[in-house]
């Protein structure tokens, strides 16, 4: 399932990232690589960014981007 | 000795900085490049050794200028000693640079920075065990509160002194066979790197890398290849990949058995989010500290500016009635003199002062990435995305770093239009137009009107230039820093430094600017210039004078105002224009072309064609925004 149909505060696991290498790898710079365990903070209103939290450090994607990353329900 | 500072993003480190740095640290450029450094004398056992802030990174991957930058620099033998600044309280992520670092082999110390956060966060770090891990001395540290940073600075220096090189990270044995393979075939290859660090670079694709290895030796490239290949078919991805994941892991490996896990205090800090970045609060929290922002640069100026005019208007009055009535050329220097003196200290510093300190208090709290995160949807509707704002909320200090700061856009199109919606965004010296001239006269009121006015200008202009130049970037990926407060030291150091700048760069300028004009002045060349100013001064009915200021605002924009006063022949503006050509000229020098020292930022950052285009464009928009005001404020005066 897509990270942006995650509800908030559910903790997540990161299965794949769809999309180009140079935003892949400035997910993997902050941490987001396959494998990781992630939970949605918070949507901004207006289709704005979501901020997720990462090993306590809080991130926050546009949406476009959090569309492409797939997660699974642990 | 040189020691280095380096370290992700929000790690603290230039807090770290500013604690040691003295108030003659100095900001420089790498040789060729925008990428900024700090650089400080710092006394460390009874000698002065250089501290070097380099730019924050999250890794030294060679992605964007900044790290190659960094890895250039730190390999170059001018680093004697690295100091690896760790944010405590996420130690595994900023452990994956660490392991980028170790393979460089220089002489390294980590400081374990935010211990106090770790503490909170309920995070105990087996400090002892990392050091023998990577064979670096490790130094807890709060630099925030000063804690740590002796004993850091000793261990660097004594590190530095040895040489003492780190222990090197082993990764899994395919990855090992393969870096084996390409040293033997890169021994008689001259870099900068050691071998192994240049192996490791090659498989994961540094192209800047690459190309310096192929220029001596053109057949490495088909070896190369060979492995990427077998590694693909090994482990079904790319050696970029690969090479970045065995670094995270071994990152992960190591913190996971440094680490143990206690109870998370909640504190108020964790509940701030809710608010300030809650779906309706937010917005009213951002408005409001914006307002009492601005507000208070307002009032805090106005009580200086009053006081410090009154004086230098006595001065001038006491010099011309000391040297005659400004007939000789003597009075008119001296009269010009004192008016570019008073310009800076009278008119901009009382703003600009409160204004970088009160920028600096917002970014250290960490609240500047909150209000992307805030605006991204809104600035998605003029085509543009949330971090875009940071150039505009920088620009309201000065247009110069704001033009910088669209660095941190990674997209060509977005930091185009960042930059050249940036320089409409009415910067200090503006905004003691702005003030001087509108809200001591006019009311504080109509000041705020001009500001939203320049806000809805900005947006129609990001309409239309993103309906020109259309986006094709992927969208916002930025970190929330942790909530802090602030230091007065680094708010203050910071603020100096700014100011400084404009001290030593500006003001010269701008007193050298104001002679100039006392004496054109004198000579009556002033008619040729307004002559040439008269078509765009004539339809926004404002007096032929204007010219000159103008022109010499182009050099600085409080020019405009200080030259105002000299042109018209007096300070006290409602003598001689009408509250109608006051907010008109305010609105037109808000937009009109970006003074010299942004221009040249422009040009460096992106080409005088886009320079050449900014300037066209301004000149377009404060015309029509000047006829604009025009028409309103006749309705309403």
């Amino acid at each position: 399932m897509q990270l942006l149909d995650t509800p908030k505060n559910k903790t997540v696991r990161i299965l794949t990232y769809e999309g180009g290498i140079g935003v892949g790898f400035k997910l993997r710079q902050l941490g987001l690589c396959p494998g990781r365990e992630i939970k949605v903070l918070r949507y901004a209103p207006m289709g704005g960014p979501v901020m997720i939290d990462i090993d306590g450090r809080s991130v926050a994607l546009g949406r476009g981007i959090a569309a492409r990353v797939k997660v699974e329900v642990i | 000795m040189r020691i280095g500072l380096i370290g992700q993003p929000n790690c603290g480190k230039s807090t770290l900085f500013n604690q040691v740095a003295g108030y003659k640290a100095e900001t420089g450029n790498f040789s060729g490049t925008s990428v900024t450094f700090t650089e400080s004398g710092v006394r460390v056992m009874g000698t002065v050794v250089d501290v070097v802030d380099l730019p924050g990174t999250y890794s030294l991957a060679g992605t964007n200028p900044a790290e190659r930058e960094v890895i250039k620099y730190l390999t170059s033998k001018e680093v004697d000693v690295v100091v690896n600044v760790l944010d405590a309280s996420h130690l595994s992520l900023g452990l994956s640079m660490t392991v980028e670092l170790l393979e460089l082999e220089i002489p390294m110390v980590i400081a374990l920075n935010m211990m106090d956060e770790a503490d909170r966060m309920g995070i105990r770090i087996d400090v002892a065990m990392l050091e023998d891990l990577f064979g670096v001395p490790v130094i807890p540290m709060i630099a925030s509160k000063g804690r740590g940073i002796q004993p850091l600075f000793v261990n660097a220096f004594q590190v530095g002194q040895k040489k003492q090189k780190p222990i090197q990270p082993e990764y899994s044995a395919d990855i090992e066979r393969a870096l084996t393979i390409l040293i033997d075939n890169l021994q008689n290859v001259e870099s900068h790197l050691n071998t192994r660090a240049l192996a490791l670079k090659l498989l994961e694709g540094d192209q800047a890398v690459l190309n310096d290895v192929l220029k001596q030796n053109q057949g490495i490239s088909a070896d190369i290849k060979a492995l990427k290949k077998s590694l693909y078919q090994q482990r079904g991805q790319s050696s970029e990949w690969i090479i970045n994941g065995e670094r995270v892991a071994f990152a992960n490996k190591i913190a996971s058995s440094v680490i143990k896990q206690g109870k998370r205090k909640i504190t108020f800090r964790d509940r701030l989010d809710d608010f300030l970045l809650h779906p309706i609060l937010g917005y009213v929290g951002l408005v409001l500290i914006l307002y009492l922002f601005f507000q208070s640069v307002y009032s805090f100026g106005g009580l200086i500016e009053a006081p410090l005019m009154a004086l230098f208007g006595q001065m001038e009055a006491w010099m011309i009635s000391l040297l005659g009535n400004g007939e000789s050329i003597l009075t008119q220097i001296l009269i010009g003199l004192i008016q570019g003196i008073s310009g800076g200290v009278a008119i901009v510093l009382p703003y600009l002062v409160p204004f970088l300190i009160g920028l600096g208090v917002l970014e250290d709290i960490g609240y500047l990435p909150r209000i992307a995160f805030l605006m991204d949807a809104l600035m998605h509707k003029i085509g543009l995305h949330g971090k875009s704002i940071v150039p505009f909320i920088l620009g309201f200090g000065c247009n110069v770093p704001a033009i910088m700061s669209t660095r941190i856009l990674e997209d060509k199109r977005e930091r185009f239009i960042s930059a050249a919606l940036s320089t409409l965004v009415p910067c200090a010296a503006r905004l003691a137009v702005v003030f001087g001239l509108v809200a001591f006269y006019l009311g504080p009121l109509l000041a705020l009107v001009i500001y939203l006015f320049d806000l809805f200008v900005i947006a129609l202009t990001a309409r239309i230039l993103s309906k020109i130049v259309p986006d094709t970037s992927p969208g916002l990926i930025l970190e929330m820093p942790v909530y802090r407060i602030p230091t007065v030291r680094t708010v203050f150091n910071k603020a100096w430094w700014r100011i400084r700048e404009f001290i030593v760069e500006a003001w010269p300028l701008l007193i050298v600017g104001s002679v100039v004009l006392s004496i054109l002045n004198f000579f009556d060349v002033a008619i040729y210039l307004n002559a040439l100013v008269r078509p765009i001064s004539w339809i926004l009915g404002l007096p032929q004078e204007v010219g000159v200021p103008l022109i010499f605002g182009v050099l600085r924009k409080e020019l405009s105002l200080v030259m105002l006063g000299q042109a018209l022949g007096s300070m006290t503006f409602p003598d001689v224009l009408t509250a109608v050509q006051m907010i008109t000229y305010a609105v037109f020098v808000v937009f009109y072309i970006p003074c010299l020292a942004t221009m040249v930022v422009i040009r460096k950052e992106m080409g005088g064609k886009i320079m050449w285009q900014i300037v066209g464009m301004t000149t377009l928009i404060a015309t029509l925004a000047g006829l604009v005001a025009r028409g309103l404020s006749e309705i309403f005066f």
